[in-house]
């Protein structure tokens, strides 16, 4: 896109950032109109990572398609595996037996740790603070060591299958945890200390990014970002699935909309994940971990359509059936791509630093995004 | 009087949130004895894979070499990736009957995601998840493997 490089009419510069750039998190390609520093358009131009995920899925099988999603939104594989297992149960009615929807659970919501804990090191990074990233490692270390000993991956785990688990969780799998959770609360204060407290911090996101409640809607954004903004939208909370409607925990809100408040979401969501797992793991019950299903799935002819709530945000996983093996069309709503349309809104009129911490608590996947 | 007060509050709160992350900072740096990575590759004598780590597809032989593998493609047919190939053969049993067998297990570890569907497939647990990780080859070729041993046969019993 050379040719966009340079000057407008008016005099405004236009400066490209990305695809290779690391404030942009991946290969997002900004195209940026700046008058002096300040930001006047910005314009995400996407599709350098695109695969075709959804055409891809159309010659799998039910079975099958679930492996591809572990690498939309790879920071949160676990709940993208979920919520495609949903809608294939759903479809076909099959009951998860309880044991299968606690382990789901607690898994979902390590997998939302380790994605916040990732988050919380990069946006420190994004505002100049690189310890925070080493803290955040160290303790997202643990979650991925309990996930290869259980799931036998780090990242893409393909876990999840209709009717249950893949395999039953390993013997070291409660122990580990809760070691983890007792680590990971004695080092939450740390965090505090270090980063949200922090003058500079709170200097560069504070009034920064300012989304308000009604754009929030109009833009269709959900999860933290959307939640920053003082909209209740946690599908755990709203349209629970699996065992979340039986769980006591507290979704996040903040009313002020700016960066700070995003910040100070995510930084809740942890403490209220580790209350949903506290409340799970000792209470996993005996059973079966896989429902009994035939060997091959056959959705019914029909349309299903299932939610869950990601680290992101609302992901939405939609089938078409046309009664066959495979599904005749499928259509993933990720709350990365609805989150980004929402950036020129809320860059525009602020300074070109500001735009890396608004991306930053933004928390955009790049492959979430193009799929 | 009131501006005076307001600075000197907000440079005294300043300074404290900056020298209580700078305590953090420091402890870490006098608290060095928590090693937590992996010194790849000076470890590997030592370094042990979970159990469960999905590294590649392999077919497990009795010291007889003998495996479980029957050659009835589930695997090949929950790949989404076309990574199992199999090649059948008919055995003549002792009694004179035709019996299907594998000719060769063809494993593509370049086209393998490590998604384990063919082993949970599997109804004879022919096929299993190795711990090795370390794949790195010289030539492409050398990634498509043949899992079965040369002059292996099936196991007895297992149908």
């Amino acid at each position: 896109m050379f040719e966009e490089v340079g000057r407008t009419e008016t005099g405004d510069l236009i400066i490209n950032i990305g695809p290779q750039h690391p404030a942009t998190h991946g290969v997002l390609h900004l195209v940026i109109t700046l008058n002096g520093e300040t930001v006047k358009k910005i314009e995400p131009h996407l599709g350098y990572i695109h695969r075709s995920i959804e055409k891809m899925c159309e010659s799998l099988t039910y079975r099958q398609y679930i492996y591809v999603t572990s690498r939309m939104d790879y920071l949160s594989s676990h709940i993208n595996n979920h919520a495609c297992a949903l809608v294939v149960e759903k479809g076909l009615q099959i009951e998860v037996p309880q044991r299968a929807q606690y382990i789901r659970v607690i898994l979902d919501e390590l997998n939302r740790i380790a994605s916040h804990l990732l988050w919380w090191g990069a946006i420190a990074m994004d505002v100049g603070a690189i310890t925070p990233f080493f803290h955040a490692f160290r303790e997202r270390e643990l979650i991925t060591d309990i996930m290869e000993e259980t799931c036998g991956a780090r990242l893409t785990m393909n876990f999840m299958v209709p009717g249950g688990t893949m395999m039953d969780i390993h013997p070291d799998f409660v122990k580990k945890t809760k070691a983890f959770l007792n680590f990971f609360k004695s080092k939450l204060p740390e965090y505090h200390e270090l980063v949200t407290g922090n003058v500079i911090f709170k200097g560069r996101l504070e009034d920064v990014g300012v989304l308000s409640k009604e754009d929030a809607i109009s833009y269709g954004t959900s999860g933290p970002v959307a939640r920053a903004s003082g909209v209740s939208c946690d599908v755990r909370k709203l349209y629970p699935y699996d065992v979340y409607s039986q769980i006591n925990f507290e979704e996040a809100i903040e009313t002020k909309g700016d960066c700070y408040a995003r910040y100070k979401v995510r930084m809740k969501e942890l403490e209220e994940s580790i209350r949903i797992i506290e409340q799970l793991i000792d209470n996993i019950p005996e059973g079966e971990f896989q429902a009994k299903t035939k060997a091959v799935l056959k959705l019914p002819k029909g349309e299903y359509m299932t939610r869950v709530e990601t680290a992101r945000g609302d992901l939405g996983v939609y089938i078409t059936s046309e009664g066959g093996t495979t599904p005749y069309r499928i259509k993933f709503r990720s709350p990365g791509f609805s989150n980004l349309s929402a950036l020129d809104h809320m860059v525009r009129g602020s300074k070109i630093g500001d735009m890396v911490a608004i991306m930053g608590t933004l928390d955009l996947v790049i492959p979430d995004i193009d799929r | 009087m009131g501006f005076l007060a307001d600075y000197i509050s907000t440079v005294y709160n300043s300074v404290k949130s900056l020298l209580i992350g700078m305590k953090r900072t420091g402890y870490y740096f006098t608290h060095h004895k928590e090693i937590i990575t992996e010194e790849y590759p000076d470890n590997r004598a030592t370094l042990k894979m979970a159990d469960r780590f999905k590294g590649e597809v392999i077919m497990p032989h009795t010291e007889t070499n003998e495996h479980r593998c029957t050659g009835c493609t589930a695997c090949e047919l929950a790949c989404p990736n076309g990574t199992i190939k199999i090649i059948t053969k008919f055995d003549i049993t002792p009694e004179g009957k035709k019996k299907k067998a594998i000719d060769t297990f063809i494993y593509h570890l370049e086209l393998c995601t490590l998604c384990n569907l063919c082993v949970d497939a599997c109804p004879t647990g022919a096929i299993q998840m190795g711990q090795g990780f370390e794949h790195s080859v010289r030539n492409r070729a050398d990634l498509t493997k043949v899992l079965n041993k040369p002059g292996s046969k099936v196991l007895e019993g297992v149908e």
